[in-house]
């Protein structure tokens, strides 16, 4: 009996310390941002606690929070779109290739291990006012002057579709990978064209890899602050940069806490719907 | 579409990929004193350089102990959690798995912000502390996943014959279970750091001021405009991140081959 009871209480000591951390350092803090998005602050800069609907009331009326937020979603929707016409076909390649799918796999795995913000940088030397692109075609005699290319929209997407694309072949491999080759050689002897027999069946058997791929890039693209900062002009501001201005560059914490949950409502909506659909299962797949 | 257009279109991604990343690279040996185009000669003089940049090497150090202190509490952590959910039929593991990869869910801003208002909320300010706690909850989910992945693969009856020949289940752990699960712990181990040293998003948000990681110390360089040294500094960083895990696989290779796995 004791014995038993030991054996059922033996997981619950090895999960202890990481659920207590997982609790103490996520969803405590974040119980804590919703109540602390609801607090005021005042012309002194301290902040009153209290039931104060002024930040929610800022952050879900004013145009222009609802205007940024609108065009995130869209920079993201365009990266992730980007993502699956230049991922999938990759992803298609190597799962389909012979001899060397170990290599380009490797391959694919590095981008993961350089660090986001050297990717995001090394646009400047590319696209630049004396990157390699402007000192080509002033060398080639095309162009007098080097164009200035970087600090708009399309630069920050861009850079999005570059630090998201290996998420999103990694993902459409995994699917594609773990579908028999025969069916679409069956389909191809039963009449089928290759592309039909690839509409017909290899595409629909690849959708959750590609919906996973999906969700990865849209939400991590609507995220980030870092890509705008380094790429985008002084109006490419996505929302995540409006949440990093009310923290760290006006210290308003209670507004802050409000755009920050707006965030999490609207991404955590699409990973709940994709939850629902889907499962997580796919999602660690990929991840894994 | 012909096979022969797919190749060509993987060939012109995985260009993209790298290309940009190469130029780095190959930036980093120019001689020219501005960080760009023409090249003008090869020299390792920003290589150097970066070597007698005081703010440099602090930013390095306080990256890699950030990055070694991360790994080794979350991997701790991760593998507890991992051999419950493996090794133990634990009532509503799939809940459990889950809020154990849900920092990875929230989007990194989010977590950012929510941890800095809490932890300052309890009188922890921006520090190193809190700088750790931040980089131990976002790197936990990665640990669980891989460590969870290599387990599964380890066989039972090892531990149990151990057992039946007179061990006991500390001996088991420490001369059977441990050696076994090295590779998985390794590999754990190297994926949070790497993670860690990698990180800026939440970094900008928890580090006090005049603290800088690469990532951030490289961010602040670019505030003025890109010099050799920033892609001497990216060329550095990427041959730790990338080399160190492909000598992690390599070695965790060579532990599972002697322990016949």
């Amino acid at each position: 009996m004791s014995v038993e009871r030991r054996e059922a209480r033996q997981p619950w000591i090895l999960l202890s310390p990481a659920l207590v951390a997982v609790t103490l350092l996520l969803f405590v803090p974040l119980l804590f941002i919703v109540v602390y998005s609801f607090w005021l602050r005042t012309a002194t800069g301290a902040d009153q606690a209290g039931f104060f609907l002024d930040n929610w009331n800022e952050a879900l009326t004013d145009g222009f929070y609802r205007d940024i937020l609108l065009n995130t979603l869209k920079i993201a929707a365009i990266t992730t779109i980007v993502c699956a016409l230049m991922g999938y076909p990759a992803a298609y390649f190597i799962a389909r290739s012979r001899g060397n799918k170990a290599i380009l796999l490797l391959l694919l795995m590095l981008p993961f291990w350089i660090s986001y913000i050297i990717r995001t940088m090394s646009w400047i030397n590319i696209l630049g006012v004396s990157g390699a692109v402007n000192s080509i075609l002033i060398s080639l005699g095309i162009i007098n002057e080097p164009i200035q290319m970087l600090y708009n929209e399309t630069t920050v997407i861009l850079g999005l579709v570059h630090f998201l694309l290996p998420f999103m072949i990694l993902n459409v491999f995994v699917s594609l990978d773990g579908i028999d080759e025969t069916l679409e050689d069956a389909a191809h002897s039963l009449g089928a064209t290759r592309w039909q027999s690839f509409l017909e069946v290899t595409l629909p058997l690849s959708l959750p890899g590609l919906a996973a791929g999906g969700l990865l890039c849209f939400v991590l693209g609507a995220g980030t602050y870092i890509t705008p900062l380094v790429l985008g002009g002084p109006t490419d501001a996505m929302f995540a940069n409006l949440v990093f201005e009310a923290i760290i560059t006006q210290l308003n914490w209670p507004l802050g806490s409000a755009l920050s949950l707006m965030l999490l409502a609207v991404l955590g909506a699409l990973v709940a719907i994709y939850n629902r659909y889907l499962g997580m299962a796919q999602l660690m797949k990929g991840l894994g | 579409m012909g096979w022969g257009l797919i190749r060509l279109w993987t060939l012109l991604v995985y260009l993209f990929m790298f290309l940009p990343v190469a130029v780095v690279v190959l930036l980093s040996f120019n001689a020219s004193q501005f960080g760009s185009f023409p090249m003008t000669g090869f020299s390792v003089r920003w290589f150097v350089e970066l070597a007698q940049n005081e703010a440099i090497l602090r930013a390095f150090r306080t990256s890699i102990v950030l990055g070694l202190l991360t790994a080794a509490i979350s991997t701790t952590l991760g593998v507890l959690a991992s051999l419950a959910l493996v090794r133990y039929r634990v009532p509503g593991s799939n809940l459990i798995s889950t809020l154990l990869i849900a920092p990875i869910l929230v989007p990194e801003v989010v977590l950012a912000v929510a941890l800095l208002l809490f932890l300052n909320f309890l009188s922890i300010n921006k520090s190193f502390v809190l700088l750790l706690f931040g980089h131990v909850i976002f790197t936990l989910p990665f640990v669980v996943l891989v460590v969870q992945a290599r387990l599964v693969s380890i066989r039972r009856d090892i531990e149990e014959a151990a057992l039946s020949l007179g061990a006991s289940p500390v001996q088991t752990f420490f001369e059977i279970t441990l050696p076994l699960m090295l590779p998985a712990v390794l590999a754990g181990g190297l994926f949070a750091f790497t993670i860690s040293f990698d990180d800026i998003t939440g970094t900008l948000f928890w580090k006090p001021g005049g603290v800088e990681t690469v990532p951030t110390q490289i961010f602040a360089m670019l505030r003025n405009s890109i010099s050799p040294e920033i892609n001497a500094l990216g060329t550095v960083m990427i041959v730790l991140t990338v080399g160190l895990p492909l000598l992690g696989a390599a070695i965790a290779r060579q532990l599972a081959r002697k322990s016949g796995g």
